[in-house]
């Protein structure tokens, strides 16, 4: 199989490897990076649980070839705390406000908030947060707490 | 769920993308955003031997004003568009159509283009620029021509495109300052496919008759469907309630929609109906209102 | 001490999940691991004629293919799954007809569902292995498809296993007082069929299996995404011959179970028997169609019914015959459907009832115990049934309810009849009518019938629905624990239990803390992995904090005796002159003198320094099984408060209220959290989820395009209420949480809708609540008025 070389900020680490062009993103990122949190939950575009941030934008990297990123920065959960290991604002703000129950999704909601809360510098409406979340799938919390953990992570971001 | 074997080929511009279709379209399938023909692959319900992959060809790329069209390049992505103030200001119906395409993460990929090609019956774009009078710009090795969204969909997912053409992009008319638009659509979820949906532009004349009225459905018909004789109902009419929804209901026998679990053909039919009085109803009111919000 | 039990205690699970570093199956990656995929049946009803795999086996990439004839002789099929069998008094009072229906591995000669597993290829990596799926080539001969339980039952049905003779698998009754005699006396007799439909629990991890093999020790490792390591490693034992104690099975991080991961799927017995054949680790993860198609589906019952009352609204009798439509296979005995009989009558004083079930089966998908297990079913019976006795006697639902509730002073309530586990069914303590008047009071009842008349002045729908449950949680058999004080004096609790979501790194390190008077960040809560306690039961029903919470309480106070004991030998003073507290213990007398909890397990060691008194074993270790009596009874009212848009059929739901009564609760912000998910589930089974199959055995909802989950657009803040009646059945007192939020939306969102489009008589007998059905209902109705 033919292998076409790609080069990808990741997390801000340039790396750059020979793949077989049909490889997933997410899949390079798990398997071939070893960047597990990024999780897959349908690979047909619609959990929301494989998102990262390509060029600063979510997208649903199951929904992505490798060699698409080629060029890209690419932003993973592995790259939100802090340097001394302990929790950026979101993080901090989905533990205190148990936002996460088995965590599977957590990544993926983890990912596009960052993008939206920097889209949106602003208090939104629960409505707003409601949509800003509705492409991220989870099976456990019902959301109200995370709904609950984003208005937090506004104030903890003050 | 993954990929089936391709070869992946990723022109730098646009002749050498028609050159790579004119050689291997047959046997190829182009990808823009990938949002649809991704979970195809992986579905392996699609196994082309080639991926001609057009995210780098530059000429595909933006958004720009002629004198009285604007013109979108078929590898602009959504979230461009949503976000274009050339847009809002002059065709907001695209702007608020546009955020019903799934949900964020899908729009950050998806393009104008592929939404076109991908031709589903549900979809927001194929409605909306059916709605604007808009038409699509095809390009191949050979030649250049635009088509009308009547020409351009034959049926469910199927597209007048040959092998070797690509979307270049689409190109619509501005709407006019004081056209009064509207854009509804339910879906099961927020975000899913619209079981319906209708576009509709109306401009009043100086006595609040309706002096244009543009509307097109979607998810009712295997293609976008231009209910003529409803549109010529309304010319000359004072728009009350009464006439709205007369209007409505009038060409909801002629719509042939394909029906699933999410929604049979007659309720599909019939939620038309209630759409599009609602949607004449949105027109009207902010085509009195003169303001393009 | 109740120090932290009682608290929101932040959750201990919580730093690796948030930073990406759970580990999940799928996030497993060894060394020279091969992957697996599997062919799966495309035909609901076939006959396999001939399987060839060479042009697979050649494939770039593929080391083998597998087929059922690779088995033979190596791996035994299923036998019934005698963790769900009937305890014999309950056998012998119901006397029931349960065929045994075991699952092949892999489907030799004939396929009884779509995605049922024929040939499995191993690969070097999963691309290679969908490569190779593509080339096999089967011969099938179709075979008639049998979808419709009611038809299925009819004598002239294709049999789908010809050794059970014909389709129903199960068949029992159960009866209290005269029924006869009720129906006699009524007034009315209200009868309707009511449906609640096939659902997936669909956790957003799909399962997945690593399997290691160490050729060198002869010992398995094991990785699945389990409720229930424990059975897989039983059943791997006895199905592939080895030796239990060779074999660990591990649940990682799991991404959510709800029902569908609790029991033992093929793969987890195929993939690791395959390790040990080609000594090479391989995983397979179930990709999301596979997961639609092939992880066992839930709920599908229908329940012919009839209800006998008094004008006034006292319910005399009930009468119900119901199917079960199990799919192609039933090992979970009379699981789901005997819950449904047992928990019908929920709330409600009714004396005189019977119940006949049957389990049938059809060409679909099996089913699993899913987060409710038979109960959310019985509820939709049983509170459409109220608004119906409601409506027929112009009467406000809520009196029906109040007329019917047994109430606190009958309690404890003997139900005459038995629990699944064979104990009487006798319902401990709660205040029912207690509940309701909660709820009523904060949703604003009477307001709302004010606010709801302006609405519709306006044009405005709103309605308002009730439903009620009560809920057997924390069966038995048993669960274990281990509590143990390292020599660095931190304590570590093991548990048999395997969490998937429930929190219980951090309520069970409450209960350990409070024991030993040290913060939670002291104790490290250890589950899911079966090298750590010789029997283990698993995450389900409700019941990881009722079972493994009281094990690790005892566990916990049996340790602290002994350290208590060791401590007063180092003092010499005697042990129950001391005290600990804050990781030390020192004379009450006198707290200056005192010896740490690291001090003390230093003497714990045997040897010369060592400080255990005469008569105890060395060691600073506590073991406790806690075997239930029976189950705890947790209850709640669910409050729905809904606006229906009539023209277009769409619900919104623009609040839901729960009242409910777990017992002791261990951690507020946690059980919450277990009632908001379980009602995001519920709302899913009432307005957007249903499992669709054509008439040839298709899986029309195979993707998550057509499986429609809520998403936070579709499911409101739950409004909560608590009622706090401590059981007496166990020794914190605590009723299980996990699945009682999932019970109550079906039917209390039907009563809503049906509530706001009053007048019209709109009868909501099946889910979910779809606008396109909603409409051809309001059709009809209009209709019906016309005439
Ligand atoms: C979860 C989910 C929800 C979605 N919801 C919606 C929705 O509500 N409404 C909606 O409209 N869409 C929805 N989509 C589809 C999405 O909008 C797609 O992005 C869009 O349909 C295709 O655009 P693309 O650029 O991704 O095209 P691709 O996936 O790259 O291509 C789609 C098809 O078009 C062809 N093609 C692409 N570009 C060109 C071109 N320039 N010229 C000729 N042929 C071309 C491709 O060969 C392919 O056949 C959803 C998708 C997902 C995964
Ligand atoms: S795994 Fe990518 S959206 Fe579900
Ligand atoms: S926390 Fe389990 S899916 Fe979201």
């Amino acid at each position: 199989m033919k292998e076409t070389l790609v080069k990808v900020t990741i997390n801000g680490k340039e790396v750059a490897k020979e793949i077989e062009s049909r490889w997933l993103l997410s899949d390079f990122l798990r398997d071939n990076l070893g960047l597990t949190g990024t999780h897959v939950g349908c690979e047909h575009g619609v959990c929301g649980a494989c998102t990262v941030l390509i060029n600063g934008e979510p997208v649903r990297s199951c929904l992505m070839l490798a060699v698409q990123a080629d060029g890209c920065q690419v932003e993973t959960v592995e790259s939100l705390a802090r340097a001394d290991g302990s929790f950026n604002h979101i993080q901090q703000a989905f533990a205190n406000n148990h936002a996460l129950q088995c965590g599977f999704c957590t990544p993926g909601f983890l990912m596009s908030l960052k993008s939206f809360m920097e889209n949106n510098p602003t208090l939104p409406t629960d409505e707003e947060i409601r949509e800003a979340i509705s492409g991220n799938l989870c099976r456990c919390t019902g959301y109200s707490n995370i709904i609950k953990a984003v208005k937090e992570a506004y104030a903890l971001n003050c | 769920m993954k990929p089936p074997k391709f070869s992946y080929l990723r022109p730098n511009d646009l002749a050498e993308a028609l050159d790579l279709l004119a050689e291997y379209g047959e046997d190829a399938k182009i990808m823009s955003g990938g949002q649809s023909l991704i979970p195809l692959l992986n579905m392996r319900l699609s196994t082309p031997r080639y991926i001609i992959d057009i995210g780098r060809v530059k000429e595909l790329h933006g958004i720009k004003e002629e004198e009285d069209a604007i013109v979108i390049g078929g590898m602009t992505r959504h979230v461009d568009v949503e976000k274009s103030e050339l847009i809002k200001e002059k065709c907001p119906l695209l702007t608020e159509g546009i955020r019903w395409v799934g949900h964020t993460q899908i729009r950050s990929r998806g393009t104008i283009g592929g939404s076109i090609a991908h031709a589903d019956p549900s979809a927001e774009l194929p409605c909306i620029l059916t709605a604007l009078r808009g038409e699509i710009v095809v390009a191949s090795k050979e030649d250049e021509f635009t088509l009308t969204p009547e020409e351009f969909f034959l049926s469910y997912l199927l597209t007048s495109l040959e092998p070797d053409q690509l979307i270049k992009g689409i190109r619509f008319p501005k709407l006019n300052k004081n056209s009064g638009y509207a854009f509804e659509e339910v879906a099961r979820r927020h975000g899913d496919f619209a079981l319906v949906e209708v576009a509709a532009v109306i401009n009043l004349d100086k006595d609040g008759k309706v002096a244009e009225a543009q509307i097109a459905l979607g998810g009712a018909n295997a293609v976008p469907f231009v209910p003529l004789e409803t549109e010529e109902f309304l010319i000359g009419k004072e728009p009350n309630e009464t006439i709205l929804k007369e209007a409505a209901t009038l060409q909801l026998e002629d719509l042939d929609p394909e029906g699933d679990i999410h929604g049979s053909k007659e309720y599909r039919r019939y939620l038309t109906g209630v759409l599009l009085q609602r949607a004449l109803h949105t027109a009207v009111k902010r085509a009195r209102e003169g303001v393009v919000v | 001490m109740a120090q932290y039990v009682g608290q929101n205690v932040k959750r201990k699970e919580d730093y690796r999940l948030l930073t990406g570093n759970g580990r999940f199956v799928g996030d497993i990656r060894l060394d020279n691991m091969a992957e697996a995929a599997i062919l799966r049946s495309s035909y609901g009803h076939a006959l396999i004629k001939s399987i060839d795999t060479s042009k697979a086996k050649d494939c770039e990439g593929v080391i083998d293919v597998i087929t059922a004839a690779d088995l033979e002789g190596k791996v035994q099929p299923f036998t019934e799954f005698v963790e769900f069998t009937l305890p014999p008094n309950l056998e012998k009072d119901i006397k029931p007809i349960i065929k045994k229906n075991p699952e092949p591995m892999l489907a030799k000669d004939r396929v009884t569902f779509v995605g049922q597993a024929i040939a499995i290829v191993i690969a070097e990596n999963r691309y290679a292995a969908e490569d190779a799926i593509g080339l096999i080539k089967i011969e099938f001969e179709p075979l008639p498809v049998v979808t419709d339980p009611y038809e299925s039952v009819k004598a002239e049905s294709t049999v789908i296993h010809q050794d059970l003779q014909n389709n129903i698998q199960s068949h029992f009754e159960v009866s209290v007082g005269d029924v006869e005699k009720a129906f006699n006396q009524a007034d009315h007799v209200i009868r309707a069929r009511i449906k609640t439909p096939r659902v997936s629990g669909n956790p957003l991890e799909t399962r997945g299996v690593v399997a290691e093999y160490e050729e060198r020790t002869q010992q398995l490792q094991v990785w699945s995404s389990t409720q229930v390591p424990y059975m897989v490693r039983s059943y791997l034992s006895k199905l592939v011959g080895l030796v239990e104690n060779n074999i660990r099975v591990v649940a990682p991080d799991v991404g959510g179970g709800f029902g569908p991961k609790c029991a033992v799927y093929p793969e987890e017995i195929v993939i690791p028997y395959l390790s040990t054949k080609y000594k090479r680790p391989i995983k397979w993860i179930e990709d999301r169609l596979e997961h639609m198609q092939s992880t066992r589906h839930s709920r599908d019952q229908v329940h012919d019914v009839e209800v006998a009352v008094k004008n006034d609204g006292t319910i005399l009798g009930l009468k119900d015959h119901f199917l079960l439509d199990n799919g192609a296979h039933n090992s979970f005995a009379l699981c789901c459907a005997y819950n449904s009989a047992a928990h019908l009558r929920g709330m409600y004083r009714i004396p005189n009832y019977d119940i006949t079930g049957q389990i049938v089966l059809t060409n679909k998908t099996p089913n699993v115990p899913y987060r409710g297990a038979g109960r959310p079913e019985a509820v939709f019976v049983m509170d459409r049934l109220i608004y119906m006795i409601a409506e027929k006697l112009n009467m406000d639902p809520v009196d029906v309810s109040f007329k019917n509730f047994i109430t606190p002073e009958e309690m404890p309530y003997d139900t005459d009849l038995f629990y699944r586990d064979g104990a009487n069914m006798v319902l401990e303590n709660g205040d029912y009518p207690g509940s309701l008047k909660q709820a009523m009071k904060i949703v604003g009842y009477e307001q709302f019938r004010e606010q709801q008349k302006e609405a519709r002045e306006k044009g405005k729908y709103l309605g308002i629905g009730f439903s009620s449950y009560i809920e057997g949680t924390g069966i038995g058999p048993h669960e274990g624990a281990v509590v143990r004080l390292d020599s660095s004096g931190h304590i570590l609790a093991f548990v048999g239990s395997s969490p998937h979501g429930q929190s219980h790194e951090t309520t069970l390190a409450q209960i350990c803390a409070d024991e030993f008077g040290v913060s939670p960040d002291q104790v490290t809560v250890k589950a899911g992995d079966t090298s750590l306690l010789p029997y283990g039961v698993g995450t389900f029903a409700s019941r990881g904090a009722v079972t493994a919470g009281s094990a690790v309480h005892v566990a916990s106070k049996k340790l602290k005796e002994k350290l208590l004991a060791i401590a007063g030998e180092m003092l010499e003073v005697a042990a129950s002159d001391l005290e600990l507290q804050n990781g030390k213990v020192y004379p009450k007398a006198m707290p200056t003198r005192f010896v740490t909890l690291q001090e003390i397990a230093l003497a714990a060691k045997p040897g010369p320094r060592c400080k255990v008194p005469e008569g105890m074993e060395p060691g600073a270790s506590a073991t406790h099984y806690f075997v239930p009596p029976t189950v705890t009874f947790s209850s709640g009212f669910h409050t729905a408060v809904v606006e229906v848009d009539k023209d277009t059929g769409f619900v919104e739901i623009l609040r839901y209220i729960v009242v409910h009564d777990c017992g002791r609760v261990l951690n507020p912000m946690i059980v919450d959290g277990q009632i908001q998910g379980g009602v995001a589930q519920g709302i899913g089974g009432a307005l957007y989820e249903e499992i669709i199959y054509d008439e040839n055995g298709q899986l029309v909802t195979g993707t998550y395009m057509d499986y429609l989950l809520p998403t936070a657009m579709e499911v409101p803040v739950v409004e909560m209420g608590h009622q706090e009646f401590l059981s007496p059945r166990n020794p914190m007192g605590i009723k299980g949480v996990g699945e009682g939020g999932a019970i109550g939306p079906p039917a209390a969102i039907a009563n809503a809708v049906c509530d706001a489009l009053k007048p019209m008589k709109i009868e909501i007998n099946t889910l979910p609540v779809s606008p396109n059905k909603l409409r051809s209902l309001i059709e009809e109705a209009e209709l019906q008025e016309m005439h």
